[in-house]
């Protein structure tokens, strides 16, 4: 039951929120903002119940849905969504403070429709990370898109109709194709066992044969590509996270996009071992794309909204070829890569979101000389794009060494080409960096941007703490990650190869 | 020869093909005033009632233990009126969804309060349009009843229709529903010229559809020497004559798959809802469509099942071109109810996609479709209807812009309609789309679900259109708004809405319904 009442906080929540009368906007924000925090409390709890030294499913909870169907809600979770459901249940709380003012400055749309909103999603990010009936991952997968379509549909900038609709279609797409191997999935379980089942315990126990594997990859894959993103099916990202706000492009690209990467590391890997291992070489050819390709688009950028968003679509080519090489140092640097991912792009749009809602520009070039004006802000600025592009001493630093460690031990060409990523990655920050802090202010500058507040400071001030505390004490979260990690290493049948680096705490 | 006839088993037709000829006597006979509210108990109780029957059938205590009455507890499995019509499982399920649609769809159709001038009917249908006679009727305010007896005839002729087990009976079915809607098709109070094209163009493709239909079953008769189902399909297995077998076939799936409104057969289906007084296309859209294809899985299960190997190419075809061309020519259009109208196209694609099966699964997936579709149809085109301006109903998809601002309720009901038809999860149209899906591909039938998942991309895109259009952009300054119904019309779009959740988020007893209804008798 722990599960379900996680979902069922800020389920009631946003139902409260929502019924609240349309004048109460404080009070809105601040129930909103309680049943963020109590979330986060118990997925604090649920992981702190967490039994370390087993990697298969905890919590479980199964009743009958849909029987004629095969259909449970079944829900569990394994050290990689526990970790992934706190940060979640981290960036809720941050992302509501750090919006407090953003349904009012949309100009549209009711304040506690906003929060609604997000609690919304919030139960269903939780339940995409817990559902271990694939029928109910997928209703999750679905449902989760309501939410951010109408966060962006309503609350985002001009181009905001066109972006929330192709972030939807695409989506959607993506969807169907899962749908149609759902179903696929499905018959072959019922031909084998008898009777049909979305169980993933009894579907991870599967022989399928390997030319069915191959067809039912492609359909989840593609859902899981377009979520991520990756190239080629990132076009809808840039436009979601431009016009959507920060607070929910930081849930969109920090949370939601992570369900892509980690679709493919807890249902593609242990379901489809053969077919994973089949086109392993081409996806990470996509992922090694996906590097630079989104770098270098970074780089060109003139939109900082956009450019936040082309380094994103880089480092889940990093993600990526992390779960791919199906290394345990490849899948545990994936899966902390997620996690760390999920703060440093969260910390990055939303001190990019200060600076935009004070010069009310999002072009780089109108901005110059802010350290001038505002140095605390500058100094968070600064520490959010260190860890954008991993500096030694930040959590993502030490995911992307594990990716590329286990890159190097099976894929030496991979690893060095992806290796260059991390240079780019530091041309994209620090030429932004140059680009809008130093320099002399215009007189825009001057008048417009102000001082950090101390309602942004108390937001933004706990990601960056998790970024530097992870960076020091990588242990506290691989240690939950690791035996999860082993599990999948298992389903797939692959061990790591003599030659591995072996890095301390890094799994087996 | 004796020809017993079991009244029981045919009550539910009995009872309305009765309450129809009752009818047209309230009309000859009863004062003008008391017409209404007396046709209006006659349709409600005789539907009610037969329903009642149904399910009185479906649940009767049948003699012996289940070894002897072959494995049946429960419910009838009979032929009835010496072997031309068959009382089964399926049957009485689509039966009961007819019912069900067809109360519904009354009380829309009883509806008087959305127009200001009345009903949805004109005034005097014999009156020419836009001349003085017509002004002056409408002037006047007259409110005809006449709509009544063809609605119960018609709803009794779609009772028999996939129950028939013979070909004869059921070309007589088909007649007996379709000729009342073609002339209630014509008689639309707004925009008559419309109208009476639409009833004319149905009529003259649905007569040429019949005559299809007869000729296949002559030719099937010429080649099995039978019109009954189940000597059909026994004599083709051992017959040679595959020259009149095959156009045979092909010519009665015209007949059908002309009723079901599938591609090629399809282009009535957008003029025909268009120009129809909308509660008729609501009517239209579900109960037309579950009768048809009743009467489809029966012909093809039943009498062609022997032959599956030769037919199924052919519909494989008609349901991918259904599926592709109903969505694509969906995204097209600039109004709702021709838009509908596609959509409804690209449907009959994804439920013959059921019936390609011919499985068990096949079948029970196709009735849980068909519930699901019905009701979802009717509501739609129930709060089509209440989005009115000056001049009528405003269809033009420019005029719904911003409706979500004027009235959240039904907007928003609307938007769960359209979901559903997009079949998104939670919604009936999901579990429906997903239970046909899987029959699909225990069948064999891979590509096409393939295809069926790309038509519904595409077929996401256009509602999603209309949900953005309704709740993101802002309203135009004349446009149109959303009329306060009478209770008719929210008890007729509430039962829908609640429906279609209902078998989203908890299908279990309707799908377990339609699995232990069982295949056809023969």
């Amino acid at each position: 039951m722990l599960l379900t009442t996680l979902m069922l906080i800020p389920l009631v929540g946003s139902i409260v929120v929502f019924l609240l009368p349309a004048a109460k906007v404080t009070l809105a924000k601040q129930i909103a903002l309680g049943f963020a925090l109590a979330t986060l409390v118990g997925s604090v709890l649920m992981v702190l119940g967490l039994d370390n030294s087993s990697g298969g499913l905890q919590h479980v909870e199964s009743y009958d849905w849909i029987p004629a169907f095969g259909i449970s809600w079944t829900l569990g979770v394994n050290g990689i969504s526990a970790a992934l459901i706190v940060m979640a249940a981290i960036l809720v709380p941050v992302v509501i403070v750090a919006g407090w003012w953003d349904a009012e400055n949309s100009g549209r749309g009711t304040v506690k429709g906003f929060f609604a909103l997000i609690l919304a999603l919030e139960v269903f990010i939780i339940g995409v990370f817990t559902a271990n009936d694939l029928f109910l991952f997928y209703v999750f997968f679905e449902a989760m898109l309501f939410p951010i379509y109408f966060l962006i549909g309503r609350f985002g900038g001009l181009q905001r109709a066109y972006a929330a609709m192709k972030f939807l279609l695409y989506s959607l797409v993506g969807g169907l194709f899962m749908l149609a191997a759902l179903i696929g999935l499905y018959v072959v379980s019922s031909r084998e066992l008898g009777q049909g089942t979305f169980d993933y315990v009894t579907l991870t126990s599967l022989n399928i044969d390997p030319a069915t594997q191959k067809m039912l990859f492609l359909g989840f894959f593609f859902a899981f590509a377009v979520k991520a993103p990756m190239v080629p099916f990132h076009t809808w990202l840039p436009d979601a996270t431009a016009e959507a706000t920060p607070g929910t492009s930081t849930l969109l690209v920090g949370v939601l996009d992570k369900v892509g990467t980690f679709g493919m590391l807890h249902f593609l890997l242990p379901i489809f071992p053969e077919a994973s291992k089949f086109y392993a070489p081409v996806i990470i050819v996509l992922a090694v794309i996906s590097i630079f390709y989104g770098a270098l688009l970074a780089i060109g950028q003139t939109d900082v909204m956009r450019l936040v968003a082309f380094t994103s679509i880089s480092h889940f080519g990093f993600i990526v070829l992390g779960i791919f090489v199906m290394t345990s140092q490849g899948l545990s640097g994936s899966s902390f890569y997620m996690v760390n991912h999920g703060f440093s792009t969260g910390a990055l749009f939303l001190v990019m979101g200060y600076l935009v809602s004070r010069r009310g520009s999002k072009r780089i070039a109108d901005f110059g000389g802010v350290q001038k004006v505002a140095p605390i802000l500058t100094g968070v600025f600064l520490l959010s794009g260190l860890s954008g592009l991993a500096l030694p001493g930040m959590s993502s630093f030490i995911s992307e060494f594990l990716v590329l460690a286990g890159t190097y031990a099976v894929n030496p060409t991979a690893a060095i080409i992806a290796t260059l990523g991390i240079v780019m990655a530091a041309v994209y920050i620090l030429w932004l960096y140059q680009r809008m802090m130093t320099g002399v202010p215009s007189k825009e500058v001057e008048e417009t941007v102000t001082e950090i507040s101390r309602r942004e400071l108390v937001a933004i001030a706990p990601v960056l703490a998790i970024i530097i505390a992870l960076g020091f004490v990588p242990q506290v979260a691989l240690n939950v990650i690791n035996p999860a990690v082993d599990q999948v290493q298992t389903y797939v049948g692959v061990t790591d190869p003599e030659s591995a680096v072996v890095i301390e705490g890094s799994g087996s | 020869m004796n020809v017993s006839v079991e009244y029981q088993a045919l009550a539910p037709i009995i009872i309305l093909l009765a309450a129809g000829v009752l009818s047209v006597l309230v009309e000859a006979f009863i004062p003008r005033t008391l017409r209404r509210p007396i046709q209006l108990m006659l349709v409600l109780a005789s539907i009610v009632l037969a329903f009642a029957y149904v399910v009185i059938n479906a649940t009767a205590q049948l003699a012996g233990d289940p070894v002897t009455n072959g494995g049946q507890v429960k419910g009838l499995r009979q032929l009835a009126a010496g072997g031309a019509v068959a009382i089964d499982g399926p049957g009485m399920v689509i039966q009961g969804i007819i019912l069900l649609v067809s109360f519904v769809s009354a009380l829309l159709l009883a509806e008087r309060q959305i127009d200001p001038q009345g009903d949805a009917f004109a005034s005097r249908s014999s009156t020419l349009p836009g001349s003085e006679d017509e002004r002056q009727f409408t002037a006047q305010g007259w409110l005809q009843t006449e709509i009544w007896p063809l609605y119960l005839f018609c709803v009794g002729g779609m009772l028999l229709f996939p129950v028939s087990n013979d070909f004869l009976t059921m070309f007589v079915a088909l007649e007996v529903f379709s000729l009342p809607l073609y002339l209630m098709a014509s008689m639309a109070r707004r925009r008559r010229l419309l109208s009476h094209e639409a009833a004319l163009k149905y009529f003259i493709l649905g007569a040429f559809s019949s005559a299809f239909f007869l000729f296949g079953a002559a030719l099937i008769y010429a080649a099995t020497s039978s019109i009954s189902f189940s000597t059909v399909a026994v004599a083709m297995e051992n017959s040679s004559q595959d020259g009149l077998i095959i156009p045979g076939i092909g010519m009665i799936a015209v007949g059908l798959l002309f009723k079901v409104g599938a591609v090629p057969f399809h282009q009535w289906v957008p003029d025909v809802y268009q120009g129809s007084p909308t509660p008729l296309t609501a009517f239209m859209s579900a109960a037309t469509k579950v009768a048809a294809f009743g009467a489809l899985l029966r012909v093809f299960y039943v009498a062609f099942g022997g032959m599956r190997w030769d037919w199924r190419p052919m519909m494989w075809v008609i349901a991918i071109l259904s599926m592709v061309i109903g969505s694509l020519l969906a995204v097209t259009q600039t109004d709702m109810k021709r838009m509908l109208a596609f959509s409804s196209v690209a449907h009959t694609g994804f439920i013959l996609l059921g019936v390609i099966s011919t499985s068990a699964a096949g079948l029970s997936s196709t009735l849980f479709y068909l519930l699901a579709y019905g009701f979802t149809s009717v509501g739609v085109f129930a709060i089509v209807g209440l989005v009115r301006d000056a001049s009528g109903e405003a269809t033009h998809l420019s005029q719904w812009a911003g409706l979500g601002k004027k009235s959240p309720w039904m907007a928003s009901i609307f938007a769960l309609f359209l979901l559903a038809l997009a079949g998104i999860p939670l919604t009936s149209g999901f579990t429906g789309k997903f239970s046909v899906f899987t029959a699909a591909i225990d069948g064999g039938a891979t590509p096409l679900v393939i295809v069926a998942v790309v038509a519904s991309a595409i077929a996401a895109f256009f509602y999603a259109r209309v949900i953005v259009l309704m709740f993101f952009t802002e309203p135009p300054v004349d446009g149109p708004s959303v009329v306060v119904p009478s209770a008719f019309t929210t008890v007729a779009i509430g039962t829908s809405a609640a429906f279609t959740l209902l078998l989203g988020i908890a299908p279990q007893p309707v799908l377990d319904l339609v699995i232990n209804a069982g295949l056809f008798i023969r």
